[in-house]
């Protein structure tokens, strides 16, 4: 478990950086490695040449808009967002779907933008970025550009970075007035991927009824899978048999595939479930945060 | 007076070092070695057309790279069959290095040697091996159908089978008033040590001596191993077992292909050589252990007591069966567990696949008895609509029925089945009421009004522990008055610094402090056996006590002698020996230290006090005809046949009724390992084993795809539990039944925490669920297909 020889450099501005990656298109860009490294040192791939981005002190930085929502930059660790009481309270869903990234020694060096780079349908993170309609900001030495989450994955470990670019910043939205949210997965160990995880958005009318309803799926799909269960909860109330069809609704946008973990019908039945418990969790959360608009 | 140190929690003094990271393992040994990597198969099953390693020899950096065509002598002869039987016909080892054909992913091909693993991992690359493919034989069920050949040369890809029995068991079932019969599988897992494998080799050319530092459960087994294979004699090598991370059975085995190949490379480059087996390189080629199929018949009455059982089973010994048949002996006779059965058989084949090998791993065949005995004894509760406990109680050896001989059984140590001591029934009155056992029906019932699904299971097991042949002590006072200690038997982290030196402290009468105990190191004690079998509390512990006990009577007799009294009035307290009730007359340990070793030469003020012209009668020798110099003793302790330890474990499990994931919401165990030396330590090995049988129950499996390829060989997807997936707190009760074959009444406490886990966690689950678990390790996905299998016929069982 050694990796194979390969050069490396850490530049300490992004301009340096972005030219040493437009000279050698074979080279990675190394954040917080929590992917990239073991795969070389399984020797699974091999990377000639690694860019090192972690001193460069202007991709550090996290920037709370009320109102507006959430920018992070390339090496901002999972922690350090998960811990953000600023950017927590502008988006809840952060902190709650961060909660289940790893454990706390992979969340002090993985950094989200890198996981949401690295395009696994399996990370909570991706799917963060699509429920909530964020962006991703890539750079190279033509200039900068904004993706959306729905443009940006497309396909299994697959985004539409064009060679060059260098991912810079991630935004994620705030949650609006009168919205709620809701995380929660299922895996086989504490910190493990998850053999299926959802992320619910509800929002309500001025009245407490759903006005509409998101969730997205983790392990479930190729790529993050953003479903709109408004539908199914046509009267504005949660109702059970809202629940039982908006996860009925769910598994036909899903791919749930078997592993030596679980079967496809076991994945299925936890999308199911988590749909009900997520959807639920939200809606509760969105009334609690009305209210508290209220009060406020 | 000192405080008796025996059955004190006295806190473990190699913990301050080991997880400060101040251990030092083979890896940490001479930083500078050349450094070994290996070519392992990427196939299953293949004929080795050709391997090519033109390629390797212009990597700069690369010393050597050897293949079965280098291996000359002995090395060129297969690894050796450890322990051979009788019943073992077609028992088949591999070569250090494949010669002409392989039969696992992950056996050595080639080995490189290189100045750092980097650059030998590089070369390995480069190596090109031409196959023919072979089909593989995977699991239990390819094994028996028998379409294609691991061995071609062994037919049905039976290595052995064999058979066992007392009484008339088909007659008495077929008799009996009530029959059943079960099918019943268990899968494999592994041992997943810390450290992995590790070999450090150094050769003296000027000596003409082999120095080697290995992570091993048996030093001196090694070392007869690498002076055989490397045709040096015993004298000229040396084996040093440093801090070993952990061993739980995948180290006994030995030589490894590597412990062989890496003194033989140190030997011919003239310069230190090392290998680190990496984790991938664990799963895929130390040994695995656990697979069996398993079938039962029992016939019994209408108070549940077994009137005659017979079982079959297949076992899934691997490609290769170095460590013989041990795993299925055990099994098969350690099914048994407390009861009393009239009339037994018990026969089984052990089976090749083309699959890593299995050899013990912590429990060493006992989980796969204990399942198949105590999922039998449920069943016959279900059966007959009886309490569980009490169906087991009507089964139970008493008190009065010890020594109890299980017919004309034998043992895994070739000796009778005979259990030596034990308290059953008192040992499941504790564990009902540790677990709140009658209690439970009632939390049941409740919980299912509120829509949960809560189960209780119980299992109990007897493990045969302190296996023989023997091991030794040494005790040696130095005139400092410190007591050096050694043992043979090499330690994984067990505490034996700590254990050894309670037993040295309280025989001696020397405090605690003062006692250094070295063990696995071939220069000190040549003769010793290894460290498995819940054997080094027993065995080392038992000869330590026997030597100290040597020493102590030395120096009361020289005591006698220099303070002029009779050595029956003579006590040692911290290391003083006085006369009892006139404490000014008294000698120090480290002096008579100095007076047991007559010498010609004073080197400081303490050692004047031995030199010829100071001391000694000039009429007498120095030294008496009888006599020796020094102070110290040493013995031997070699027991006529195992003890046996024994316990109960309950669990309760609530699963949930949309996800089916498996919650622990208690875990309780009765112990009995005799005499306890430390509870403290006894306590952990408790933590350390259920931890682990629930990784075995529910999380950990080696997931073999249909061509022999480990799909999981890594920590990501074998799921061994982290600390949040095991039981916060474990309830622990101690029975304390001493053992009549040793000195100090001790019996094994190693392995036991994780014998019963795969019974007693089916067991829970299927109260919980309402139908029958025969299938073992069980995940969430498992659970929830058998639920959809079981909808349409469910019915809830009532008994328990």
């Amino acid at each position: 478990m050694k990796p194979a020889a390969f050069t490396y450099q850490r530049p300490t501005t992004l301009t340096q950086a972005l030219a040493a990656y437009a000279a050698a298109p074979e080279a990675k860009v190394l954040a917080g490695g929590q992917s990239l490294i073991p795969l070389m040192s399984m020797r699974l791939t091999s990377v000639p040449e690694l860019i090192d981005i972690n001193g460069i002190e202007e991709l550090s930085h996290i920037h709370v808009e009320r109102g507006q929502g959430v920018r992070f930059g390339a090496i901002v660790r999972h922690a350090q967002l998960h811990g953000h009481a600023e950017a927590r309270e502008v988006q809840p869903l952060l902190h709650a779907a961060l909660s289940h990234v790893a454990h706390a020694t992979i969340r002090n060096r993985g950094t989200t933008v890198g996981s949401i780079v690295h395009a696994d349908a399996s990370g909570e993170m991706p799917m963060v970025l699509s429920l909530l309609g964020g962006t991703l900001t890539v750079a190279s030495v033509e200039g900068r550009r904004e993706i959306t989450a729905e443009e940006l994955f497309i396909g299994p470990l697959e985004t539409s970075l064009q060679a060059g670019e260098i991912a810079v910043e991630a935004f994620v939205p705030a949650l609006p007035a009168r919205h709620g949210v809701a995380f929660d997965e299922i895996a086989r160990r504490h910190g493990d991927y998850a053999l299926c995880g959802v992320g619910a958005i509800v929002g309500l009318d001025p009245d407490g009824a759903i006005e509409h309803v998101r969730a997205g799926y983790v392990s479930v799909s190729e790529t993050p899978a953003v479903v709109d269960l408004t539908g199914c909860f046509p009267d504005g109330r949660l109702t059970e048999q809202g629940l039982k069809d908006a996860a009925d609704l769910a598994l036909t946008h899903l791919e749930p595939e078997a592993d030596i973990h679980a079967t496809t019908e076991y994945r299925a039945q936890l999308a199911r479930t988590l749909t009900t418990r997520v959807v639920a969790a939200a809606h509760t959360d969105a009334g609690a945060r009305a209210n508290a608009e209220v009060t406020a | 007076m000192t405080t008796k140190l025996m059955g004190e929690p006295v806190a473990r003094v190699e913990d301050d070092r080991l997880v400060t990271g101040k251990g030092r393992y083979a890896d940490d040994i001479m930083p500078g070695a050349l450094e070994m990597a290996v070519l392992r198969s990427p196939h299953a099953h293949a004929r080795i057309r050709s391997i090519d390693v033109d390629a390797v020899l212009d990597v700069p950096g690369v010393h050597a790279v050897y293949t079965y065509d280098d291996l000359e002598g002995p090395m060129a002869e297969p690894l050796p069959l450890l322990i051979p039987h009788p019943a073992l016909t077609h028992g088949r080892t591999q070569y250090a290095l494949a010669k002409d054909e392989v039969n696992y992913v992950g056996e050595a091909i080639a080995v490189v040697v290189a100045d750092n693993r980097y650059l030998a991992e590089d070369a390995v690359g480069r190596i090109e091996v031409e196959y023919d493919f072979l089909p593989p034989v995977v699991g239990i069920d390819a094994a028996r159908a028998a379409e294609n050949l691991v061995h071609e040369d062994v037919p049905g890809n039976v290595a052995a089978v064999m058979e066992q029995s007392f009484g008339d068991a088909e007659a008495a079932i077929a008799s009996a008033p009530h029959r059943l019969s079960l099918d019943l599988t268990v899968e494999r897992s592994a041992c997943m040590p810390m450290e992995g494998r590790g070999t450090v080799a150094r050769w003296d050319e000027d000596l003409n001596r082999m120095s080697v530092w290995t992570s091993t459960q048996t030093s001196t087994g090694v070392r007869a191993a690498v002076a055989t294979k490397l045709g040096l004699d015993l004298g000229q090598v040396d084996v040093v077992t440093p801090d070993v991370g952990g061993g739980f059975g995948v180290k006994i085995v030995h030589p490894w292909p590597e412990e062989l190949l890496v003194p033989m490379a140190a030997k011919a480059l003239r310069r230190p050589v090392k290998f680190t087996e990496d984790r991938r390189e664990h799963f895929i080629s130390s040994a695995h252990e656990r697979g069996q199929q398993q079938h039962i018949e029992v016939g019994f009455d209408d108070e549940g007591r077994v009137l005659g059982m017979s079982v079959k089973f297949w076992h899934d010994n691997g490609a290769y069966t170095p460590y013989g048949l041990i795993v299925p002996i055990i099994t098969s006779t350690q099914l048994l567990g407390p009861y009393k059965l009239p009339n037994y058989r018990v026969s089984f084949e052990s089976l090749y696949t083309n699959t890593v090998i299995v050899t013990p791993y912590r429990g060493a065949g006992r989980p796969q008895g204990v399942y198949a005995m105590e999922r039998t004894m449920d069943a016959i509760a279900a059966e007959l609509g009886m309490d569980r406990t009490e169906v087991r109680e009507n089964n139970f050896i008493q008190p009065e029925d010890f020594p109890y001989a299980h017919g004309e059984l034998t043992f895994q140590d070739g000796r009778p089945l005979v259990y030596d001591s034990g308290n059953y029934p008192e040992m499941m009155r504790k564990a009902r009421a540790l677990v709140d056992w009658p209690a439970f029906e009632k939390f049941r019932d409740e919980a299912r009004k509120e829509g949960r699904k809560v189960g209780i299971g119980i299992a109990c097991y007897v493990e045969g522990t302190g296996v023989g042949p023997y091991e030794g002590g040494h005790v040696h006072i130095e005139t400092s008055g410190k007591v050096k200690v050694s043992t043979g038997l090499t330690t994984q982290g067990q505490g034996h610094q700590t254990a050894f030196a309670q037993i040295v402290a309280d025989e001696l009468g020397v405090r605690f402090e003062d006692v250094e105990v070295v063990t696995g190191d071939t220069r000190r004690s040549p003769y010793s056996v290894g460290t498995f079998a819940s054997r080094a509390a027993v065995m080392s512990g038992s000869a330590i006590a026997l030597a100290a006990r040597n020493a102590r009577a030395k120096a009361l007799r020289l005591a006698a002698d220099a303070l002029e009294a009779d050595v029956d009035d003579l006590e040692i307290v911290d290391g003083i020996v006085r006369v009892k009730g006139a404490p000014d007359s008294q000698i120090a340990l480290g002096t008579l230290a100095v007076l047991s070793n007559p010498l010609r030469y004073a080197f400081d003020e303490a050692s004047r006090a031995a030199t010829q012209f100071a001391v000694g009668d000039p009429s007498k020798p120095p030294v008496a005809e009888d006599d020796e110099p020094g102070l110290e003793g040493k013995d031997y302790y070699s027991p006529p046949r195992s003890t046996f330890a024994s316990g109960i474990h309950a669990v309760i499990v609530e699963t949930d009724p949309e996800t089916a994931e498996i919650r622990i919401l208690k875990y309780a165990v009765v112990h009995d390992c005799g005499t306890l030396i430390n509870p403290r330590i006894v306590e952990g090995q408790v933590h350390g084993g259920v931890a682990q049988g629930v990784g075995g129950a529910l999380y950990e499996r080696m997931a073999y795809d249909e061509t022999g390829q480990l799909q999981n060989a890594s920590f990501m997807d074998f799921l061994m539990p982290y600390v949040t997936e095991v039981p916060e707190t474990i309830d622990i009760d101690h029975l304390e039944t001493p053992s009549p074959l040793n000195p100090l009444g001790i019996k094994g406490a190693g392995e036991a925490g994780v014998i019963p886990s795969a019974a007693v966690f089916a067991a829970a689950i299927e109260d919980a669920e309402g139908f029958p678990i025969t299938a073992m390790p069980i995940s969430p996905s498992e659970l929830y297909a058998l639920r959809l299998t079981h909808s349409t016929t469910s019915h809830e069982r009532t008994a328990s």
